[in-house]
């Protein structure tokens, strides 16, 4: 991985500084909370760039690994069932089954291309909630409208986490173990194919990138991803509820990813913060709260179209095309230089 | 209650659904022919349609004027709404979209200025309107006692309307585009765009006409839903919008006449899945349906091939 370059490179120490001392000096455990869910969904927007902006599949059905995640954990960890697996034995067999859900609800898109492919996860992601919130009957497993409560808290050798800083930290570990993972993924033979199936999908097949397997495991990383966020979210908030899964989260998740800059991380942790911080800082305001983000989102777009840090977006990458051709002429390909 | 009594009924209301949808889809598919992109604040225009269609309505009952008639009175609440819905629709592509379009950027700049759109308009409305429920008092304008029985099944007054004016839209829609300058040039636009300006086409006022008709197409469907289901409140755009998208991609996005065949399948498949199932689950029929269409036809059911290797 290349280290972005000067402003960037300070804006990613200055965030990362904020991210670390941040809740030590925050005025309020409110405002730590806010930071821990920053963490989160950072976490979330780089699962959906690896679809989104690594391989360029519009997914505007993200949402459900989110959910299929958070739900599998309180399944796993809640008097639900009366099952009460340890977070850290949870998290893992979670991860493994929303990329699994990631695959199946991946394969049958495989043909589409752009809006058609956008419209058929958001045809899923709706098909989740509705499942989410009608599989009380006949028989209960989703707990319907109202959810699943009582789920257990992260424990490591009984140590019970409870406060909202021990949650930061936690979820910002995740979110640094998910940077590392795009960042060594975008610069290997998978990265590689994607970015190829981003520009191009013909060529890149004609290159003899296998489309299929790349575009699964486009699908299958970015919602395992998800089932990380997922698992925290149900664990921190000791709850789970539909409601949480609605399509206006996948929107928002989204917006993250491409306000940021596509395909660049520094920017998609960026578009995170502010679409977190943001609502936020205009909490004064209450009610005219989301008529300025709507509006916000608008005149950003218009004034910076490819997001707000661009710098490895497709505009640069288009005269270069160097590495693919490097990619497939063999296994020693740079693909170690992450 | 037998299934087959109550079928011909449940088909009476699909197919009055199905033509809304498809009057609102075509706002989705005509813009998404000219620039490829998906308008997502055009349910929130339909929204905005249905708010001007009750606000017409409420000042000529608080008027108290006599022989209120729906043969005038519907055309009086259509033409503000469709007027305003259109104009609302140009504004948008002046200021959210075109600076986008115009300086190439990717095809998803766009949509999320879209969706600051749509959250602006939906918090617009419910901070100017307040956020409770607005009444459509339709049993006024339409009284419970006009019925035809066809073929077995009762149908209102307000269904044939429904159905009448959808329809005569969608074919008036039909003819501009087939038959008129007008509608020559949408055609050469969405077919190509630089050709169809090296051809003396003025593309940006067609873009802007194209927004107008689709928008206008939307305000109309929201007066004829507040019609139908008397309660419109600010957030009403996010589920049609949601379905109209369908039903616009079922027949194949871009193409005028797969928005209508799309919307009329979707309203029949939702009806006759709350005959048949259970109805929390009608959304998921219907999504079914569209996910099972397009993994069989991948560029819907009367959707083109052209041009697709382009748009990615």
């Amino acid at each position: 991985m290349t280290a972005p370059a000067g402003w960037q490179r300070w804006l990613a120490i200055v965030l990362g500084l904020a991210a670390l001392v941040g809740p030590l000096v925050a005025p309020s455990d409110y405002w730590i909370g806010v930071m821990a869910r920053i963490c989160l969904y950072a976490t979330l927007a780089l699962g959906l760039n690896i679809v989104v902006g690594f391989a360029g599949l519009l997914d505007l059905g993200y949402v459900a690994f989110f959910g299929i995640g958070s739900y599998l954990y309180a399944f796993l960890a809640s008097p639900h069932f009366g099952l009460h697996l340890p977070f850290f034995v949870a998290v893992p067999v979670i991860v493994v089954l929303t990329a699994f859900s990631g695959i199946l609800i991946g394969a049958p898109t495989l043909r589409l291309r752009g809006d058609y492919l956008a419209i058929v996860t958001l045809g899923f992601g709706e098909i989740t909630y509705l499942l989410l919130i009608n599989l009380d009957r006949p028989i209960n497993i989703t707990g319907g409208p109202s959810g699943i409560i009582r789920i257990d808290p992260p424990a490591l050798a009984g140590f019970v986490l409870t406060r909202n800083l021990e949650y930061h930290y936690l979820f910002l570990a995740a979110l640094a173990l998910t940077l590392v993972a795009s960042a060594r993924l975008r610069n290997s033979r998978i990265g590689w194919a994607w970015q190829a199936i981003r520009e191009d999908e013909l060529a890149a097949r004609a290159m003899g990138i296998n489309t299929t397997v790349a575009k699964l495991q486009a699908f299958a990383i970015g919602a395992s991803f998800a089932g990380i966020g997922g698992s925290f979210l149900a664990s921190w908030q000791h709850s789970v509820f539909p409601d949480n899964f609605l399509f206006t989260e996948s929107i928002n998740i989204l917006a993250m990813v491409i306000l940021g800059g596509m395909g660049n991380l520094l920017g998609v942790v960026l578009g995170a913060t502010l679409l977190v911080a943001l609502p936020e800082v205009f909490r004064d305001f209450q009610v005219y709260r989301l008529l300025v983000f709507g509006l916000m989102l608008m005149v950003l777009m218009v004034f910076r179209p490819q997001g707000l840090l661009a710098g490895e977006g497709r505009r640069e990458e288009e005269p270069e095309p160097t590495p693919l051709v490097e990619s497939e002429a063999g296994p020693g390909a740079p693909a170690g230089s992450g | 209650m037998d299934v087959l009594q109550i079928l011909p009924q449940q088909l009476v209301f699909g197919l009055a659904l199905g033509t809304v949808y498809g009057l609102i889809a075509l706002g989705y598919t005509m813009v998404y022919g000219i620039l490829f992109m998906i308008n997502f604040a055009h349910g929130e225009i339909f929204m905005i349609g249905a708010y001007v269609g009750w606000w017409v309505l409420t000042a000529l009952l608080n008027a108290k004027l006599t022989g209120l008639h729906p043969v005038w009175v519907v055309p009086v609440m259509l033409v503000p709404a469709m007027l305003f819905a259109g104009l609302l629709g140009v504004c948008l592509e002046r200021f959210a979209y075109r600076p986008l379009y115009l300086r190439g950027a990717t095809r998803l700049g766009p949509l999320i200025s879209a969706i600051g759109a749509s959250i602006f308009l939906q918090n617009a409305v419910m901070l100017t309107q307040g956020a409770r429920m607005k009444v459509y008092m339709t049993s006024l304008l339409f009284p419970r006692t006009w019925r035809v029985q066809v073929a077995g099944a009762s149908v209102s007054a307000l269904v044939l309307v429904m159905i009448g004016v959808a329809g005569l839209m969608m074919w008036g829609l039909h003819l501009l585009v087939q038959r008129t300058t007008l509608g020559r040039s949408i055609r050469a636009v969405a077919e190509d765009r630089e050709m169809a300006a090296i051809m003396g086409v003025n593309v940006r006022r067609v873009i802007a006409v194209t927004f107008f008709l689709g928008s206008a197409l939307g305000g109309a469907g929201g007066v004829l839903v507040g019609l139908y289901y008397t309660q419109i409140d600010f957030f009403m755009g996010y589920s049609a919008g949601l379905k109209a998208f369908t039903a616009a991609v079922l027949g194949g996005i871009g193409n005028i006449r797969g928005a209508m065949l799309g919307g009329l399948i979707l309203g029949l498949v939702e009806s006759l899945a709350v005959t048949f199932m259970n109805p929390a689950y009608k959304d998921v029929v219907a999504f079914a349906v569209l996910i099972l269409t397009l993994v069989f036809k991948p560029t819907g059911l009367l959707g083109e091939t052209v041009a697709e290797g382009e748009k990615v």
